[in-house]
């Protein structure tokens, strides 16, 4: 069931004109916002699909911007995201690519700064809804509807079973889970869905397991 | 869980219930929260859409690309003349749903009801019945919920958005939640509530997604219109006891199978449809300045 919510159907409550073009689109950009954790200094944000051919008119751009700015779909602040980017010294590229995609709604958002970098892939698939598909080169699937983590860690033994013991001491129940790996005993990533709110000393548990590279948190 | 509309309406007929309580039953087990908090979400969205409704219907509302705005104000002028044809209360519909079209065309605030290309049905409809049935606040937010469950059940089964199923999906979804809300409201049995889900959906099926500039303005503040104006005719045909021959659940993977099979010149590509008359073509090229990367 891609939709869980009735908020799905009757939402999101937001600044027109299209859910999937506007909405959404900030939606993908909070969700960056939010693994990348902090302010980035510059986004290059890429349009494919029908993102790339209406991007102008739906104020596609703007939006994104606007999510990375963290704002909410129905933040009015969302129509002067541009300004208020280059007001906080965050440095903007929009472009629109003819590359084939397999949604006709997606967007690649690399952001930088801070020594950090962040490269996430993400589809609106309607009404507002998102789905996350990559997270710097990981394909995965991840809703932002949910709070969710993103460990990243060591290919080996054990990962899940070490993750999932410190979940189950603070009664966290998983309602999605994914791993994916770029190779076989590289760095792999696991994403995981709960049905609670996640505190920060599940992080700080998870983070102390060995050969846990970094633990984030998205709860939008 | 339901996945279907005969589950749906089976549960609630079996346990003397309404579809919006049994929508609200699922939304607590989902998502954990609590009734009282549900209806908060709830009531939160209903006050957006008044206000959108309340602005489209009184204020000056234009677009930046300047396609669309003003049309609910001017339907709402002649609606008072009292010269109307198809209805008062029609045209109440029809007039809101523009309203809340234009404000969103114009990057205002809205309610996506599924989406906001199609955020003016369920309103419209909404206020317009409201205005005539004089519901309590609890009804009102009941309404939404029973059009949120049909929407629950074509998104998850067919689809909402044009660029996936075209406007049978966006439009044709929210006529379909609003035939069936208002039979709710209006003390219709919820199998009745699937019968006009039906006849409206049917009224719907194989329309293109077609937007002039790609922009959720031409024809969708129009289709906005009559979808709100089909809702309220199926719901009124419902209520008169009329079923439709193929139930809810066909209807709506009949549109599911129509969408996938639909060419992507015609699913809010801006290739098709009325988005490629020469006047389209040319609005095209006036907003944009030069016509969109087609690809």
């Amino acid at each position: 069931m891609k939709y869980r919510s009735v908020f799905d159907i009757i939402g999101p409550i937001m600044i027109g004109p299209s859910s999937s073009h506007t909405a959404g689109a900030a939606r993908i950009g909070r969700v960056a916002r939010r693994i990348f954790g902090r302010k980035p200094d510059r986004a290059t944000i890429t349009l494919y699909g029908s993102f790339a051919k209406t991007y102008k008119g739906h104020g596609t751009d703007i939006a994104i911007v606007g999510g990375l700015l963290d704002l909410d779909t129905f933040d009015e602040g969302i129509v002067r995201s541009l300004e208020m980017a280059k007001e906080q010294g965050i440095q903007v590229t929009i472009q629109a690519s003819e590359e084939d995609v397999d949604h006709p709604n997606t967007a690649k958002i690399e952001l930088s700064g801070d020594q950090h970098h962040l490269e996430i892939v993400g589809t609106s698939i309607g009404g507002g809804s998102i789905e996350i598909i990559s997270i710097n080169g990981f394909n995965l699937r991840l809703s932002g509807h949910h709070p969710a983590l993103l460990v990243l860690h060591e290919d080996k033994y054990g990962m899940i079973a070490q993750v999932a013991n410190v979940l189950s001491k603070f009664k966290l129940n998983i309602g999605h889970m994914e791993v994916a790996r770029k190779s076989k005993g590289s760095e792999a990533l696991m994403v995981i869905e709960t049905d609670q709110p996640i505190g920060e000393q599940v992080l700080a548990e998870i983070g102390e397991i060995p050969s846990i590279l970094t633990v984030t948190k998205v709860e939008l | 869980m339901f996945k279907t509309v005969s589950e749906l309406v089976e549960r609630a007929e079996r346990e003397n219930k309404k579809i919006a309580e049994i929508m609200i039953e699922q939304e607590i087990q989902m998502s954990g929260k609590s009734k009282e908090q549900i209806m908060d979400n709830m009531a939160k969205a209903y006050r957006v859409m008044e206000k959108a409704v309340q602005r489209g219907t009184t204020e000056d509302i234009q677009s930046h690309s300047g396609l669309t705005g003003g049309d609910a104000r001017k339907l709402q002028r002649y609606i008072q003349q009292g010269h109307v044809l198809s209805g008062t209360h029609v045209l109440e519909a029809v007039s809101k749903a523009m309203a809340t079209n234009e404000v969103n065309a114009a990057m205002g605030t809205i309610c996506a009801t599924p989406t906001a290309g199609a955020a003016g049905i369920v309103p419209g409809c909404l206020f317009a019945v409201a205005e005539k049935l004089q519901p309590s606040f609890e009804e009102r937010l009941h309404f939404l919920f029973t059009a949120g469950a049909i929407g629950y059940v074509i998104a998850n089964n067919a689809f909402i958005a044009g660029a996936t199923g075209g406007c049978q999906a966006e439009t044709g979804s929210a006529t379909a939640m609003a035939a069936a809300a208002i039979v709710e409201m209006a003390g219709g049995t919820p199998t009745q509530s699937a019968h006009a889900l039906a006849i409206a959906l049917q009224n719907l099926l194989g329309l293109v997604c077609d937007p002039v500039a790609g922009l959720v303005e031409v024809p969708c503040v129009k289709r906005n219109a009559i979808g709100a104006a089909i809702a309220m005719v199926a719901a009124d045909m419902a209520l008169a006891g009329i079923k439709f021959i193929i139930p809810a659940d066909e209807v709506i993977e009949a549109m599911y199978r129509i969408g996938k099979t639909m060419p992507h010149t015609l699913k809010e590509t801006a290739l098709g449809g009325l988005a490629a008359t020469p006047t389209g073509k040319a609005l095209e090229s006036r907003i944009f300045g030069t016509e969109l990367v087609k690809a």
